[in-house]
């Protein structure tokens, strides 16, 4: 590959996907009118505790009512302090997430300190925006993105519509078909002292509710060992939640629902 | 119409070499160094803010001496050319031969075809997956030599003494604290303290993350430095 330098005045900054672009790898043209049924994936929620966030997202893709992925991983580490989740045309949104994970330790390494939280998520909302040609199309991505801000010392949430709007909320946020229910069980589940244990058990019982009510959500998976994803983010940055823990929450739910795990 | 004045091939070549030397000769030397767990770079940079060593990619770190602006150009041309492979292929495609032939592409060419040789020397080292028999350092001249050099390596002004002291001085598996010392007082030689506060050190290190690049913190330096 030959080197890319360029003359001042000309140069991309700090902005990968232009570089992407001047390197000739653009965004596909799709033929207008077309709409395409691709995998989606769906819910995805997280709330914010006494001195972090937790994000959480079911494992399904579904290409109408099929299930096409069982282990799919819509909530992924966006960097140190910040994470993403994604629903929407699965496609796309990997392939956005991936480019929103490059683009960050870029800017980061170009320009010698990493951006502030808040210019991660106005960096994804652009992303978003970039989108909307395919998002008319049926292909259309709705991510969440949460983090630690290191400057701050607090968990910071934000939502985006499918045009790249972004609203950053105080308590919680779910995306998917299965966000109403998901929210709803937040809604009534929050409170401003939540801790970090609360906090892991309030989403995985909103996921459990989507994926009771909505056919595009998958609940646990105890035959095949197939869990949410769950991750917490503080000031010591990002780390998942094993699937012994999961385990031992959701199969306790079911006891408290008067059912049986053995 | 005037005609230009005739001047051999070798003057020419002679003439651009001498001006780089000379402009890399003006700034401080900096080495590289195996230890341990990784490679070691140890640099004089009396600035705090701009840098001489950073990182290029997950195992790839970047050093330059000379005119600040142009080994820094190298710097972003490095980490474009790394980002844009390992996002088109896969990150484990990504890796120091290719982007030491690279940049000798590059500098070779401002050598014998730019308006002026680049007047910087650089390095690209890689840290190995496997261990230490994977390592690698490249030297990248200002006329495009590339020299791979097995465990240590030095550039900028008075770079054969340095590099003296520092290959007579070097053993097999250093502790980082060991490789630290050696690398500042092959940087100082004799009769010459270095402040730590003016050592700008970094190391790649084997240490089962993605992301080998770290900076050695000034107080971390310091404590190294002192018996």
């Amino acid at each position: 590959m030959v080197m890319p330098v360029f003359q001042p005045g000309d140069d991309p900054g700090t902005d990968f996907p232009m570089l992407l672009q001047r390197a000739g790898y653009g965004p596909v043209d799709l033929p207008s009118g077309t709409t395409i049924d691709t995998p989606h994936a769906t819910t995805c929620v997280a709330v914010r505790f006494d001195n972090g966030v937790v994000m959480a997202g079911d494992r399904r893709a579904t290409s109408g009512h099929l299930i096409s992925h069982r282990t799919m991983e819509k909530v992924v580490q966006a960097d140190r302090h910040s994470g993403v989740a994604i629903a929407g045309a699965a496609g796309p949104a990997i392939d956005m997430i991936r480019l929103f994970q490059v683009q960050l330790e870029y800017y980061e390494k170009v320009q010698g300190s990493a951006l502030s939280l808040e210019g991660k998520a106005n960096q994804l909302a652009s992303m978003v925006r970039a989108n909307v040609p395919a998002a008319m199309q049926g292909m259309g991505v709705v991510p969440i993105f949460a983090g630690f801000d290191v400057r701050r010392s607090i968990g910071r949430l934000w939502a985006y519509d499918m045009l790249g709007g972004r609203y950053e909320e105080r308590e919680h946020v779910a995306t998917g078909s299965g966000s109403l229910h998901a929210s709803t069980v937040m809604k009534v589940g929050y409170r401003s002292d939540l801790t970090r244990d609360d906090a892991v058990e309030l989403v995985t019982r909103s996921l459990w509710e989507a994926a009771d009510a909505d056919s595009a959500t998958g609940g646990p998976d105890m035959v095949r060992g197939i869990y949410p994803v769950v991750a917490t983010i503080d000031n010591d940055g990002w780390s998942l939640v094993g699937d012994d823990e999961l385990g031992d929450r959701y199969r306790s739910l079911i006891e408290q629902m008067g059912g049986s795990t053995s | 119409m005037s005609m230009p004045y005739y001047v051999a091939p070798e003057q020419a070549m002679t003439d651009r070499a001498d001006f780089a030397r000379k402009g890399i000769a003006k700034g401080r030397a900096l080495v590289a160094l195996r230890y341990e767990h990784g490679i070691v770079l140890v640099a004089e940079n009396t600035s705090q803010s701009l840098r001489k060593v950073s990182e290029i990619y997950d195992r790839i770190a970047f050093a330059g001496v000379g005119k600040y602006n142009e080994f820094d150009q190298l710097r972003v041309a490095g980490i474009r050319s790394a980002e844009l492979t390992g996002y088109q292929y896969s990150r484990d495609d990504v890796d120091a031969r290719g982007l030491a032939n690279d940049y000798a592409q590059l500098l070779g060419n401002a050598f014998t075809h730019g308006m002026k040789p680049m007047e910087v020397e650089i390095l690209v080292a890689e840290v190995g997956v496997e261990g230490s028999h994977d390592d690698q350092i490249f030297h990248i001249m200002y006329d495009g030599t590339v020299i791979d050099r097995p465990d240590t390596c030095a550039l900028g002004g008075e770079s054969d003494a340095i590099s003296n002291r520092l290959s007579s001085g070097f053993a097999e598996g250093f502790s980082l604290v060991d490789a630290i010392r050696l690398g500042v007082s092959s940087l100082s030689g004799d009769g010459r303290a270095i402040p730590a506060d003016s050592l700008e050190i970094a190391i790649l290190e084997r240490n089962g993350e993605r992301r080998c690049f770290s900076r050695v913190e000034a107080s971390e330096v310091e404590a190294a430095l002192q018996e």
